[in-house]
């Protein structure tokens, strides 16, 4: 690891002497690395094991989860390419002949959607105007003055006659976006469909078919029809956003369309991270507990109670104003906006993650306190393993599935608990674009008269999009992992095991195989 | 006699997975009023979906694809679904195996059995609740007025299950489908139910088909037996003709895998292997795989009906007119078992390995904010016993009584709260963790339910290896290198498993790949990758089919010959105690009420509550001058064991002086000994400690 980061750090800075620009790891970056070399890490080892690969490839052949999965990448990605931070470096040099970097900190994602970030409007426009939302004061050529809807700066601006035109211009511009659209689709659909032919050895034609009548295991029928219908939107938005707005614009002028954009890493940031803290406190309490019961339970089962009972909303606004008059009195711990604004995320990830492990420490608990009266426990008690062994070889594995699904399940939770937070005020900085920065922006606005709706639509429809591709995902990773989905579909009706053993019989028990097929004594 | 119930070319498939299973498979039978038909098989063979095809109960997956199922000429399978409800509960009702979940827990007995009236009969309140209370004194639950108000919790499972039949009963049926009634009881609890059943069944005239696995049951119990193998009816018998000469080798083999006290110095017969497949299609004998008689065409062609007597039918190729007469020489041929020698190395008779004395497990009850401790469940109450190297111990009881307490309490996975366990001359009870780590090898324990003692995310090899190197039973390891200590390791799991009865290449799978025998001995090896010299082995078979119990014995038997391992074998059956036990200790309430050599202990049982167990128990042969001594209500609360003996209110016996104090030993030869006033006491009463 250390090996690995002083590479990095060699490769940075031979980027800084040559590059126009210095990169920046924030501290949500660096977890967000982390937190990606290890989900990485984590496929590798189970791809390397037979026994765990199963259910994950059952969780592919679910049509719903694997077009939810298809969304997700896209959002996953980018949030990914905003995630590579960096400063720009300005064209004058200092005295020393040093180079003079921006105060703005940008990503990847900044650069690739440059004309949506630096073509910034009067105020509020409507998606696909020509004209600003509200009249403004200009004067005429003959000196006079008068109110009228002014032309967008950039919005339509190439259009001569806009109220002519502007339909029409539109409309090639989407038909436009749309054969994009259809030819990247036909790509990559030309490349799944090689791919699965040479793995599968058989022709292209017939890999064709297969996937055209469904025969295939995985549901590429559904990743395909969900893969065209991004890539058309994402057509359509490229080719209209270099010369509209296709979302519309705020009420300083920005684009929307660029905030959704930004907003969905904070949205994944919030998501994931918060786990990750709340994990080792929610595996370690609620194991424990229910393993060594006793007096350790008691005070296990106190601090969460008692922590519950604290209304969340109260410590966290306590937490996070708290920071905030830290980072006020402390402003040289600070280079740019971007790294206080970042540090407020990170610890609202925290303060999160500290308040909402109550929920699956208990679940574990229960759990842990179910599995230490079972037999194999016993078993291992009798053979003397220790307790830390007994904890990481025979609980943790087992209760693994729940963790799984409890994690996916917050997930969506988390991305509309900080909506909510930023929208009481409490959420992250207002200098930060989230979601809930967006709609508690667009509040204001629902009251006025001709009514702003881009905002609050845009907002909604990127969040919902994004919970609701998490939630069905979730859905199909836990129904592929619940041992007893798999367990009633095989087991129902054949209860006529004598005497205990069906009654103790062990829900994980599921014969996968018939048990004939296991060797004969 | 009127035929009643008759079934038809009945097909019953499960749609699970990708081919459906053909549960069963076009049976044939009929049932007269007034008759107990027994329908007998191993786990998976079709009995229950049988009974629920008669239901029309299919589970969602089910569904029936041929036959009839005519009552008084009624095809039951052509019915609508509100017509089949009015014969439900009416005409044909049901008792499942386990009481504790056919109860609902929210509702009193009262309701229960109401909702069944009210669907059937239009009766107002009160003559209903009259009703309820007749049922329910008929079923032999006392205070009934009062009890039938009760919910659920508040009846012991011998109690359900009589509720469970006055429910059954409220609907006057004509056929009563008993599946299992009495498979989740204890014996004494057993014989009380059929000895119910019995009586309402001659009082009402009503059919019984009776679904069981357990011979014994079956021979007390029906006029008529069908033998249901892999999905088909392969005999069908009178009881007598059967239990005295089973036809089909099936039969034969189910009896000669049954644990007695005449096979106690042989194997037990095995049926090999596992019941077939139900999704494939069979084109020879279901059973040819594990026949010992199994015939060159018993591939390829599937058997018929043959008839060996009158009323006595058999599936087999062997009874076929033309291999009729080579029947009659191989029928006296006793199954191909290789006898292998199991002389008894009877060690000379030293200190014993274990020496239990004077143990006392109660568990607090805390009530309260505080956790006051409020009682005690006195769940082992001053338990004294003794093993000898390479010799077994049974301990006998009911369930409830303490057994398993007493098992886990020596390997102190229980810290007991008094006494003293004793093994190898060191004191284990109040060891410090590491010291009893350094002799936890030398006794290991085997539990009763082979689903839940092997951990379903662990593989074979890592489940044996884990007791070898929490333990570090290696006798390399001071060699210091590593990669020859796992591969001997390796090569030592092998043997293991070997010795078990597997292919040693199994130790890379996982439990769930396994059937419930294989598991049992997987749980096996684990124990002895230790090299143990005791084994607790807590009821090992009794989730099992009685072919897998055999294997299962028979494997003990031998490691106890070849290892010289000595058992402390938990267990409630007797018959496997016969079989298996060198002496006896039966245990009532958390005390042990008589112990002895087996010999005397089952020959001539002394306490009562031993001859009330003994004489529950389902026999096969018919005993003229067998006595049934029936027990009166169930096992007391170990929380408040009643005052004196502890046996005195079930006892027929029971005298004022059995109220007031508890009985000391009564010493009735060097080895056998019992807890009771009947008898002499001993004259120093401190003998109490001594077997």
């Amino acid at each position: 690891m250390i090996f690995v980061v002083l590479r990095l750090s060699i490769f940075f800075l031979l980027i800084n002497s040559i590059m126009p620009f210095s990169p920046i790891i924030l501290w949500t970056d660096a977890l967000i690395y982390l937190l990606v070399v290890l989900v990485a890490g984590f496929i590798a080892y189970v791809r390397r094991h037979e026994h765990l690969s199963m259910p994950w490839k059952r969780v592919a052949h679910s049509a719903s989860g694997m077009s939810a999965l298809t969304i997700l990448l896209f959002f996953l990605i980018i949030g990914l390419l905003d995630t590579v931070h960096f400063r720009p470096a300005l064209d004058h040099t200092t005295d020393q002949g040093k180079k003079v970097y921006s105060v703005e900190v940008l990503s990847v994602l900044d650069i690739l959607v440059t004309p949506l970030r630096i073509q910034m409007e009067k105020t509020y426009s409507a998606p696909l105007a020509t004209h600003l939302y509200a009249k403004d004061t200009v004067e005429l050529p003959n000196g006079e003055q008068a109110r009228v809807f002014t032309r967008l700066e950039y919005g339509g601006a190439h259009l001569e006659n806009p109220e002519a035109d502007r339909i029409h211009d539109i409309a090639w511009r989407t038909a436009k976006g749309l054969a994009y659209g259809i030819g990247c689709w036909g790509l990559l659909t030309a490349c799944l469909i090689f791919i699965l032919s040479r793995r599968n050895r058989q022709g292209f034609i017939q890999s064709c078919a297969a996937i055209w009548h469904r025969t295939m295991e995985v549901p590429w029928h559904a990743i395909l029809i969900t893969l065209l219908i991004i890539l058309l939107l994402i057509g359509c938005a490229m080719s209209l956003a270099t010369h509209y707005h296709v979302l519309g614009t705020d009420k300083v002028g920005q684009d929307i369309l660029y905030q959704s954009l930004k907003s969905i890493r904070v949205a994944l940031v919030i998501g994931t991270l918060t786990t990750l803290i709340m994990l080792p406190f929610a595996l370690l309490l609620g194991i424990t507990a229910g393993y060594f019961k006793g007096w350790i339970d008691d005070v296990i089962q106190y601090t969460y109670t008692t922590l519950n009972s604290i209304p969340s909303v109260l410590l966290i606004a306590a937490a996070v104003l708290m920071l905030q008059v830290y980072i006020e009195t402390h402003p040289e711990l600070f280079e740019t906006i971007a790294s206080r604004a970042d540090l407020r995320l990170l610890f609202l990830c925290i303060i999160l993650g500290i308040t909402s492990w109550t929920g699956l420490c208990r679940l574990l608990r229960g759990e842990a306190l179910k599995l230490r009266e079972l037999e194999y426990i016993q078993a291992a008690h009798a053979f003397g393993v220790s307790h830390w062994r007994i904890i990481s070889r025979h609980i943790l594995p087992n209760v693994m599935h729940l963790v799984l699904i409890a994690t996916v399940m917050d997930f969506s939770g988390l991305v509309l608990a900080e909506a909510v937070l930023s929208y009481v005020g409490v959420g992250v900085d207002p200098s930060m674009i989230s979601f809930g920065t967006m709609i508690n922006a667009a509040r204001m606005e629902m009251a006025r008269e001709p009514i702003v709706w881009w905002a609050l639509l845009a907002a909604f429809g990127f969040m919902f999009t994004l919970v609701l591709s998490a939630n069905l995902f979730a859905d199909a990773v836990q129904h592929a992992l619940d041992p007893r989905t798999r367990t009633l579909k095989q087991r129902s009706g054949l209860s006529q095991h004598p005497a205990k053993s069906e009654k103790l019989a062990n829900i994980t028990s599921a014969t996968l195989t018939p048990p004939e097929s296991a060797s004969r004594s | 006699m009127k035929t009643l119930l008759e079934i038809e070319g009945l097909e019953t498939l499960l749609h699970t997975g990708n081919t459906p299973v053909r549960a069963v498979d076009g049976i044939s039978l009929q049932i007269s009023t007034g008759e107990t038909f027994a329908l007998l098989g191993e786990s998976g063979c079709g009995k229950s979906m049988t009974a629920l095809s008669i239901m029309r109960l299919l589970p969602d997956v089910g569904e029936i694809v041929a036959g009839h199922i005519n009552i008084d000429g009624k095809d039951l399978l052509r019915l609508p679904e509100s017509e089949m409800r009015r014969i439900r509960g009416k005409r044909i009702s049901m008792i499942f195996q386990e009481p504790m979940l056919s109860l609902n827990p929210v509702l009193t007995i009262a309701e229960q059995i109401g909702e069944v009236l009210k669907q059937h009969f239009n009766l107002s309140y009160q003559t209903a609740q009259t009703r309820i209370q007749e049922l329910l004194e008929q079923v032999g639950i006392p205070d009934a007025p009062r009890r039938m108000h009760e919910y659920p919790f508040q009846f012991s499972g011998g109690m359900k299950q009589r509720a469970m039949i006055a429910m059954a009963l409220a609907g006057e049926p004509e056929l009563l489908i008993a599946d299992e009634p009495t498979t989740a009881l204890d014996v004494t609890i057993q014989a009380q139910v059929l000895d119910l059943m019995r009586q309402i069944q001659q009082r009402n005239r009503m059919a019984i088909l009776l679904i069981t696995h357990d011979l014994g049951v079956v021979a007390e119990m029906a006029q008529r037996v069908a033998v249901m193998y892999a999905g088909e009816i392969v005999e069908q018998a009178p009881r007598n003709d059967f239990f005295d000469h089973p036809a089909h080798p099936y039969s034969q083999q189910l009896f000669a895998s049954l644990p007695t006290k005449q096979k106690r110095n042989q194997p037990l017969t095995v049926i090999q292997g596992n019941v077939p497949s139900l999704s494939q299609r069979f084109s020879g004998c279901r059973f040819v795989d594990r026949c010992n008689r199994a015939l060159a065409r018993c591939h390829d062609t599937i058997p018929q009906w043959h008839a060996v007597s009158d009323r006595h039918q058999v599936r087999c190729h062997l009874f076929a007119q033309d291999a009729a007469t080579s029947t009659q020489s191989q029928q006296v041929n006793t199954p191909d078992v290789t006898k292998n020698a199991l002389t008894r190395v009877t060690a000379p008779t030293v200190s014993p390995l274990l020496q239990v004395s004077d143990l006392k497990i109660y568990f607090p009850i805390r009530k309260g904010f505080f956790k006051r401790v409020a009682g005690h469940v006195k769940a082992v109450d001053g338990v004294s016993l003794q093993i000898a190297a390479g010799k077994t111990l049974a301990l006998v009881g009911e369930s409830g009584c303490g057994k398993t307490t007493i098992g886990k309490s020596i390997l102190q996975l229980i810290q007991p709260t008094a006494g003293s366990v004793r093994f190898n001359q060191q004191e284990l009870v109040s060891m410090k963790r590491s010291q009893l780590h350094q002799i936890r090898s030398q006794f290991q324990i085997i539990f009763q339910d082979p689903y839940s003692s092997l951990n379903p995310r662990m593989r074979i090899i890592e489940i044996l290896r884990e007791g070898m190197d929490a333990l570090n039973v290696d006798r390399i390891n001071h060699l210091g290198i590593e990669q020859l200590a796992s591969y001997n390791r390796e090569k030592e799991i092998d043997a293991l498993l070997r010795r078990v009865g597997l292919p040693a290449d199994v130790k890379w799978r996982y439990p769930h790949e396994f059937s419930g025998g294989q598991r049992q001995r997987i749980a096996i090896a684990r124990a002895l990758a230790v090299n143990p010299k005791l084994l607790i082995c807590d009821e090992p078979t009794s989730a099992l089919d009685v072919s897998v119990q055999a294997q299962i014995l028979n494997l003990l038997k031998s490691l106890q010959n070849n290892l010289g391992l000595a058992f402390l074998f938990i267990t409630h059956n007797i018959a496997v105690v016969e079989y298996l036990a060198d002496e006896i200790a039966v245990m009532y309430l958390g005390r042990i009420v008589e112990r002895g050599h087996i010999d005397e202990v089952l020959g001539s049982p002394k306490h009562p509550y031993t001859q009330a167990l003994l004489s529950a128990v389902p026999q096969i042969q018919a005993d003229a001058d067998r006595q049934f001594v029936q027990l009166k209500g169930d096992l007391p609360s170990p929380i408040a064991p009643p005052q004196g003996c502890h046996f005195h209110p079930r006892c027929p016996h029971a005298m004022p002086v059995c109220r007031e104090s508890y009985p000391s030993a009564s010493i009735l030869s060097a080895t056998h000994s019992t807890h009771c006033f009947l008898y002499q006491p001993e004259p120093i009463s401190k003998n109490y400690e001594y077997s």
